[in-house]
């Protein structure tokens, strides 16, 4: 029963409740006018104290599709954050509004902070370095209605491992499946974090490797997970430069991969995946970026305990 | 051949890892101006080969997790005229609140000032601590100094 509760990491929701989100996903994939007018009635608010598109209209996008409707501010100054408000007080004013909220924001464990002071539903959309759960939901049922499966996979990510916050999720959400190994390719500095090599990787005895070289990887991978270098995260504007190229996927590489090897990003991409990959069949980024804005709708319904609402056809 | 007086009532905190007394007596906040207090550096320890031992007149209600963090061999024993009635050693604490402050600058802990500081042990031998927001790991064996919390500054 998700009824209530506050989605702030992967962990949150057990494989089997993960599961029953899925199986909602994909009766609303399947027969989306059903749902929409089970939030009706519903207000979302959504508080992105960081730049986003991508999550912040697919959360809108998902409420206005279940028929509720959304209140919230998409950069921070707008708002009485630029006062100085806190995130607590921030949390609680919105709750005496809204059912249900959506949170980004810069510093890690910020929406735990919010779902701590508030009891409506509090859903983690990023918070800085550190995790992206729904984005994780997005990515799992891409590869479960793309692949068949979650398990008996080799997952490659690359790129940006240390800053990545939908790889940290993603490897914490993947640790629960059956043997699933990883192959993690990034350059020394952008490693993933020592708490995800150590509690999950480690912890959990998954095997995984450490590498530089993403062609002599791209063989064996069954999935791979391209993530940007990200600007914002650097404190140093040179590291950046220096390594926000060091990945680029392009049509020659796509030839060292298998056949049926999903690609798979969180999107923005700014060029570590190259345009032309966009056509191979294996490309399955932009039909990722719908599936987050299915399975957003059955999380917020799960959570605002909606389900049993839907429109009934004859 | 030092001499320095047995207590009639507080607290002895034994056994303390050589060089880390005046870092437990920094932490403890004791006001010196009002309580009798010794510290003893580098004694000879059958147990140890050398130890610290800070002795504190009339105080009994210290924080014995900000202890079991700093230094779990230590042992604090309980005076009530002149006799030990308490014995306690320390043990490394599975949770500690307002204890430990977190040093990633990107935690929210850095700007939401009502969020208490917790930590959760995810390593008792190198007394490894996972913060609750961010899961940065601290490592309190060793280089703990800039992570301990005065006792001062959270009790405001």
């Amino acid at each position: 029963m998700l009824k209530g509760r506050s989605f702030l990491e992967p962990m949150d929701f057990t494989v089997e409740e993960t599961e029953e989100l899925f199986q909602l996903a994909d009766k609303i994939i399947e027969e989306p006018g059903r749902y929409s007018k089970t939030c009706e009635g519903k207000l979302l608010a959504t508080l992105f104290y960081e730049p986003s598109t991508r999550t912040r209209f697919s959360f809108e996008a998902a409420m206005l599709r279940l028929g509720g409707q959304v209140i919230g501010f998409s950069e921070p100054n707008s708002s009485s954050v630029a006062k100085g408000e806190s995130i607590s007080d921030t949390i609680r004013t919105v709750a005496c509004y809204a059912d249900i909220a959506v949170i980004r924001h810069p510093k890690e464990g910020a929406p735990k902070v919010a779902a701590a002071c508030t009891d409506i539903p509090v859903i983690n959309a990023g918070d800085g370095g550190h995790q992206h759960p729904t984005q994780t939901l997005t990515d799992l049922l891409t590869i479960r209605r793309e692949k068949g499966r979650i398990g008996n996979l080799t997952i490659g990510l690359c790129g940006d491992l240390k800053f990545g916050r939908t790889v940290h999720s993603l490897i914490k959400a993947l640790s629960r499946y059956d043997n699933i190994s990883f192959i993690l390719i990034s350059p020394e500095e952008l490693k993933v974090p020592e708490y995800v090599r150590k509690e999950v990787l480690m912890k959990n005895r998954l095997p995984f490797e450490e590498v530089e070289n993403m062609q002599e990887a791209l063989p064996k991978l069954d999935v791979l997970y391209m993530t940007r270098v990200q600007r914002e995260r650097f404190f140093n504007e040179e590291d950046y430069i220096r390594l926000k190229d060091r990945y680029i996927l392009d049509a020659a590489k796509m030839k060292l991969a298998k056949e049926d090897m999903m690609v798979l990003h969180p999107l923005p991409r700014v060029n570590e995946i190259s345009v032309e990959v966009d056509s191979d069949p294996r490309a399955m980024y932009f039909k990722q970026a719908k599936y987050g804005m299915y399975v957003r709708m059955a999380l917020i319904m799960s959570l605002l305990g909606v389900e049993g609402r839907e429109v009934r056809t004859w | 051949m030092v001499v320095i007086d047995s207590i009639k009532n507080g607290i002895v905190i034994d056994h303390i890892t050589a060089g880390l007394g005046m870092k437990i007596l920094e932490y403890l906040d004791i006001d010196t101006s009002k309580d009798t207090v010794a510290v003893i550096m580098n004694a000879v320890s059958n147990k140890y080969g050398r130890k610290d031992v800070v002795k504190i007149e009339n105080v009994q209600d210290i924080d014995l997790a900000a202890l079991g963090i700093i230094d779990p061999k230590a042992t604090v024993n309980y005076i009530e005229d002149h006799i030990i009635t308490k014995k306690i050693h320390l043990t490394v604490p599975e949770k500690v609140v307002n204890i430990i402050k977190c040093n990633n600058p990107r935690c929210v802990t850095s700007v939401e000032q009502s969020a208490p500081q917790i930590f959760h042990l995810i390593d008792r031998e190198n007394r490894e601590y996972r913060c609750e927001y961010c899961d940065e790991i601290i490592c309190m064996k060793g280089g703990y100094s800039n992570e301990i919390i005065h006792k001062q500054w959270y009790d405001r």
